[in-house]
């Protein structure tokens, strides 16, 4: 089966990034690279998404398309990425996702066919 | 006669009108099993417990009137099974799969523990799991869970399509976790059956006659889980939980389903065999030397079940098994129960500081309010003791607790 995991930045996982020294950047950075390394072989897509700063979102079922500055959702955790797996089942989603180093929230959500 | 629905051969002799317990101990047994085998015939979880659904409301249809076949369970496969092949027709793949279909088709034993673990699967939300497991393991129809937890019938088939859809959306397998993942899913399934006991168990007063006794589901689950998987100490420790509480309820209530407390109860109508069964199963399971938290509360149970009187009754022991469970599973209702046997240990006095201390957590629970009534009783407050006894009122929506709360008011 095919899933997204959708990886969810906290405000304080920001943070805690921002206050790092350049080498332990580094280091977390190369766990997720190792990762990645790690698991190719299920891997059949990937993302990382610029910050929701730099997001623009247009609503379209209000009469005149309408442009606003931001993010559909204002919220304190923020999808900041997502990659596209394909496993056998719920089970194996779910061991990927648990050994992900990175942001503190995975969600996975099964692809439609 | 009981004979197959729509003709077919009937089986040999004829049972008499069977009761209501029969009925459900029949269906209980056969249930598990046959959505088993219907899931390698038809491939698929949500069909098969569909087809199985079909063929238990079949036979609550039949078999009250023409008494329980001899076979229960070939009746309710061959049921389950002409359903299935109608499915089956349908499909492409349709000749490669009946010759699958075979008679008996007896799933291994294992085939029930993969029902029990896709059931109580922690992506599914836990009313999901409750009403899922009491279908599928236990074989309740829609209407006999909602009798059960007093909600209406659309809720629970609501909650059943819903996390059968789950299932199938996202990939839940079937089949038993592998053993790095088999601790963290258990304790999944534990709860479940546990949650499914502490509902029968409190509202064990006033039942509709006709309901399913969630009780009796949750030990039935405790016991199969316990012949599964014989080497889990926890499995075996809920058993013993289990066991012990049902052991005492004769005791447990008045004529008029009023709680008999603990301390008043009449101890000659306790079933001492199945006591002492439970105390030898908990030495069993505390020989894996694996402790965890319904091994500790059986062990607690059983301080109080093995006690010939309540003078007799080993506070100390029952202290240090409430260290040893808040230990390994802190919680503030835990301290609460501590805060109960220290009581006995050290004096009111004691036990209520450590009970006014779990204000903050507790104070919309009524045992909570209830304790502090007893407490400030026992240290000469009434008016106080009184208005911890009116907040516990307010609180608790079982009928026989209210009634207990209500005598105390009057006399207190």
């Amino acid at each position: 089966m095919k899933y997204v995991l959708m990886f969810v930045e906290t405000e304080q996982f920001a943070a805690d990034l921002t206050a790092m020294g350049d080498a332990e950047r580094d280091r977390a950075y190369a766990r997720v690279q190792q990762w990645f390394a790690e698991n190719y072989d299920k891997i059949t897509h990937h993302a990382r998404l610029m910050s929701p700063d730099a997001a623009t979102t247009l609503r379209l079922d209000r009469g005149e398309p309408l442009v606003t500055d931001g993010p559909f959702v204002e919220g304190k955790e923020v999808v900041s990425g997502f990659t596209e797996i394909e496993v056998a089942d719920l089970d194996e989603a779910l061991r990927l996702a648990k050994s992900w180093p990175g942001c503190p929230v995975v969600e996975i959500r099964p692809m439609a066919s | 006669m009981a004979g197959l629905p729509g003709g077919g051969d009937p089986p040999d002799g004829v049972v008499t009108q069977p009761s209501h317990a029969e009925l459900a101990r029949v269906v209980r047994e056969c249930a598990g099993r046959l959505t088993a085998s219907l899931v390698h015939l038809v491939g698929d979880f949500a069909a098969a417990e569909d087809l199985v659904q079909d063929a238990i409301e079949a036979a609550l249809t039949h078999w009250p009137a023409e008494g329980i076949p001899d076979r229960p369970d070939a009746w309710l496969y061959t049921v389950a099974r002409r359903r299935g092949l109608d499915v089956l027709r349908r499909e492409s793949r349709y000749r490669e799969k009946l010759a699958l279909v075979a008679w008996p088709a007896e799933p291994e034993p294992d085939d029930r523990l993969r029902l029990i673990f896709t059931c109580c699967h922690p992506a599914l939300p836990r009313a999901g799991q409750v009403a899922l497991t009491l279908r599928v393991v236990c074989g309740l129809t829609t209407a006999q869970i909602a009798r059960a937890f007093l909600i209406p019938e659309s809720t629970v088939g609501q909650r059943i399509t819903r996390a059968k859809r789950k299932i199938s959306d996202a990939g839940i397998p079937y089949r038993i976790p592998p053993a790095d993942e088999l601790g963290a899913r258990l304790a999944e399934v534990l709860a479940v059956i546990y949650l499914l006991f502490n509902e029968g168990y409190l509202c064990s007063g006033g039942r509709h006659a006709q309901s399913r006794d969630l009780t009796d589901e949750a030990e039935f689950l405790a016991a199969l889980l316990d012949d599964l998987m014989p080497t889990e100490p926890e499995v075996a420790g809920l058993l013993a939980l289990i066991r012990l509480h049902r052991a005492r309820a004769a005791a447990r209530f008045d004529q008029n389903s009023e709680i008999i407390q603990l301390q008043q109860q009449d101890r000659s109508l306790w079933d001492h065999d199945v006591i002492a069964d439970a105390g030898r199963m908990i030495a069993r399971a505390a020989a894996f030397r694996r402790p965890g938290p319904y091994q500790l509360q059986a062990a607690i149970v059983a301080c109080h079940a093995e006690a010939e009187r309540w003078e007799d009754t080993d506070w100390t022991q029952i202290v240090v098994l409430y260290d040893m469970l808040l230990y390994l599973a802190p919680s503030p209702v835990t301290r609460l129960h501590r805060a109960i046997a220290l009581r006995y240990v050290t004096g009111p006095a004691a036990a209520l500081r450590e009970v006014e201390a779990l204000a903050d957590d507790l104070n919309g629970y009524h045992l909570f309010h209830a304790t502090r009534a007893e407490l400030l009783r026992d240290l000469g407050h009434p008016d106080q003791a009184q208005a911890a006894d009116a907040r516990a009122l307010a609180l608790t929506a079982n009928p026989a607790q209210r009634s207990l709360l209500r005598q105390r008011l009057n006399w207190a």
